[in-house]
């Protein structure tokens, strides 16, 4: 069990080694987004701008001038909302290759409550012409994600959370941006997950599997660009579908699935997703059995989804 | 020396340039831009090193970034003029299918235009980015900005400015186009600022102040001045009073021209105070 966080500061250490043009930004949360090695290490490619977010933003997109890849570092709620027309304006229109890196997302955030809690990013961010949208599952993922994100030319953003989850990516398994990883094969169903709530599909699909239900589990890694091909060819052999993901339903994973279905081939499906609420405080797993997050209800889900075949 | 002159005939062309972009679409900004001409001019004829064949990450170049982006036909015209792009792609400002935004944009390869403006309050953040990058490569030369007065009212200017004075990023000169008017009325009405001078030394930076910046001469001292102080530990700060609509009688002493376009009539008025000197678009 190890944080996903820490798989980002592994990846950023790593990249400090092997990058000289990779540069990093944080406004006060070394600590927290685990970028202490880099800071240390790095001194003169390493920014503290203090809590001040825009200017963090602003900051990055013009370090990209004359050849620099920054990463941005805080919490996801203000690594988002709080600077959306920064990065819209300064590195999505204006093409900056700014890689902004994302921690404590969603409930898992846990004890701070609501204020800190955003389950509406990925939306905010898939929405943004040219931004490509990551969300892996476990830290051996995210630090492959961090280091393969540095060779990628453009915008993107890294979303990553603060509680320790099961590590069951291999620690070799290359990382393709856009790419779906297949986790389990089954042909009743297909579920979709992203990050979080990956492990928790995991887990459904041997519930479902001891009760004669074949499930199949693929991870979605990105949210965009989104793998058609891995969504269609898996739909075409279930022909239903579960997704789950630690967001609002408006806007995230869900969302971006059901358009691509209802365009190709319209499908019963179900979303594991938080319904149009805000978060609270509460310990983090604890959260995730409150708003509906865990196997059980992609268990549920999933016998919904096969009912309506 | 600089050939004041000389400097003096491309003004005249460029306010030709800003009216009649500006009236050709009845729409753009052309109040700030008629007030910042010397400014623009002096920068890309007198002032900076850089070079017409457009490279964006302007390695052993000095580099610019307009902060209010919204008076960008003076910048279009001055790019231009000095040689980015030809003079006739002028006539597309503001229409279809333009790399002519009518806020600057990069998305259309501009050449001369590294950082997307019209949003106000974030060209200085990227500036000191862009500076942080400089130092980074051991390259020497400068950073400037322009942003307007009413724009220091975004918050994020004053992150930026905070930022700038710790973390001595002193390779910068930013100057604010002190006009004292913004789209609603004067600064005085709308959100009275105070003493910019005393906020901007408070914060840590040097502060340089030139009452005259619509006089060629003055305003390339004040730049110059501003040059020979780079490196001193201090980000440095121009307050560069200008009159907005200066060259065309009836668009100044008001904040009625920010960004409002000129009728037939009054741009044939506009035109006949300026003289043709470099062929118009």
């Amino acid at each position: 069990m190890i944080d996903t966080r820490s798989g980002f500061g592994a990846g950023l250490t790593e990249l400090g080694k092997t990058n000289p043009n990779v540069v990093a930004l944080c406004a006060d949360l070394i600590g927290s987004l685990k970028m202490g090695d880099f800071a240390k290490n790095h001194p003169e490619r390493f920014f503290q701008v203090g809590v001040a977010e825009a200017n963090m933003i602003g900051i990055a997109a013009g370090l990209t001038i004359g050849g620099k890849i920054p990463f941005t570092g805080t919490f996801a709620n203000f690594s988002t909302c709080r600077v959306y027309d920064q990065i819209r304006q300064s590195v999505a229109y204006a093409g900056k290759n700014v890689k902004i890196c994302a921690s404590h997302a969603g409930l898992t955030l846990g004890e701070d409550g609501a204020t800190h809690q955003t389950l509406e990013d990925i939306g905010l961010m898939k929405m943004l012409p040219g931004m490509v949208v990551i969300n892996p599952c476990d830290y051996n993922q995210t630090k492959a994600a961090t280091i393969v994100i540095a060779d990628y030319e453009g915008p993107v953003y890294l979303r990553f959370g603060r509680p320790s989850v099961p590590n069951f990516t291999p620690s070799d398994q290359k990382f393709e941006i856009g790419k779906a990883v297949h986790l389990e094969r089954g042909t009743d169903v297909s579920i979709f997950a992203t990050g979080h709530l990956v492990w928790e599909a995991l887990e459904a699909q041997k519930e479902l599997a001891s009760e004669g239900i074949s499930a199949e589990i693929i991870n979605i890694h990105t949210i965009k660009p989104l793998d058609n091909n891995a969504i269609l060819n898996s739909v075409r052999k279930t022909k239903c579908v579960v997704t789950a993901e630690e967001h609002q339903r408006n806007g995230g994973l869900g969302d971006s699935i059901a358009q691509l279905l209802s365009r190709e081939i319209p499908t019963p499906m179900e979303m594991v997703a938080v319904d149009d609420t805000f978060g609270e405080s509460g310990p983090p797993m604890k959260l995730m059995e409150k708003y509906g997050l865990t196997s059980k209800e992609i268990v549920e889900a999933a016998k919904k989804a096969i009912s309506r075949k | 020396m600089p050939d004041i002159q000389k400097l003096e005939d491309i003004a005249t062309q460029v306010r030709r340039d800003i009216v009649r972009m500006v009236h050709a679409n009845n729409s753009g900004h052309p109040g700030g831009s008629l007030g910042c001409t010397e400014f623009f001019i002096s920068l890309y004829f007198e002032i900076m090193k850089h070079d017409t064949n457009f490279n964006m990450d302007a390695i052993n170049e000095d580099l610019f970034f307009l902060s209010n982006g919204h008076i960008s036909p003076v910048w279009y015209s001055v790019l231009a003029r000095s040689g980015y792009f030809p003079v006739s792609e002028l006539s597309t400002f503001r229409k279809i299918d333009s790399r002519l935004q009518g806020h600057p944009a990069t998305e259309e390869g501009l050449e001369g235009i590294r950082m997307a403006s019209g949003s106000l309050g974030q060209g200085l953040s990227v500036a000191i980015g862009a500076s942080h990058s400089k130092k980074i490569n051991n390259d020497s030369h400068l950073v400037y900005t322009l942003h307007g007065d009413g724009e220091l009212q975004e918050g994020q200017n004053w992150e930026a400015i905070m930022y700038a004075a710790a973390n001595k990023v002193d390779n910068l000169i930013a100057t604010v186009d002190y006009n004292k008017k913004q789209i609603d009325g004067s600064l005085e009405n709308v959100l009275p600022m105070g003493s910019l001078k005393a906020k901007f030394e408070a914060f840590g930076w040097m502060v340089l102040e030139e009452k005259n910046g619509n006089d060629f001469q003055s305003v390339i001292d004040v730049l110059n001045k501003a040059k020979e102080n780079t490196g001193n530990g201090k980000p440095i700060v121009i307050l560069l009073h200008t009159e907005m609509g200066n060259g065309v009688d009836f668009m100044m002493g008001t904040h009625k021209w920010h960004g409002s376009a000129p009728n037939d009539e009054q741009l044939v008025n506009a035109l006949s105070q300026n003289a043709e000197t470099l062929g118009d678009y």
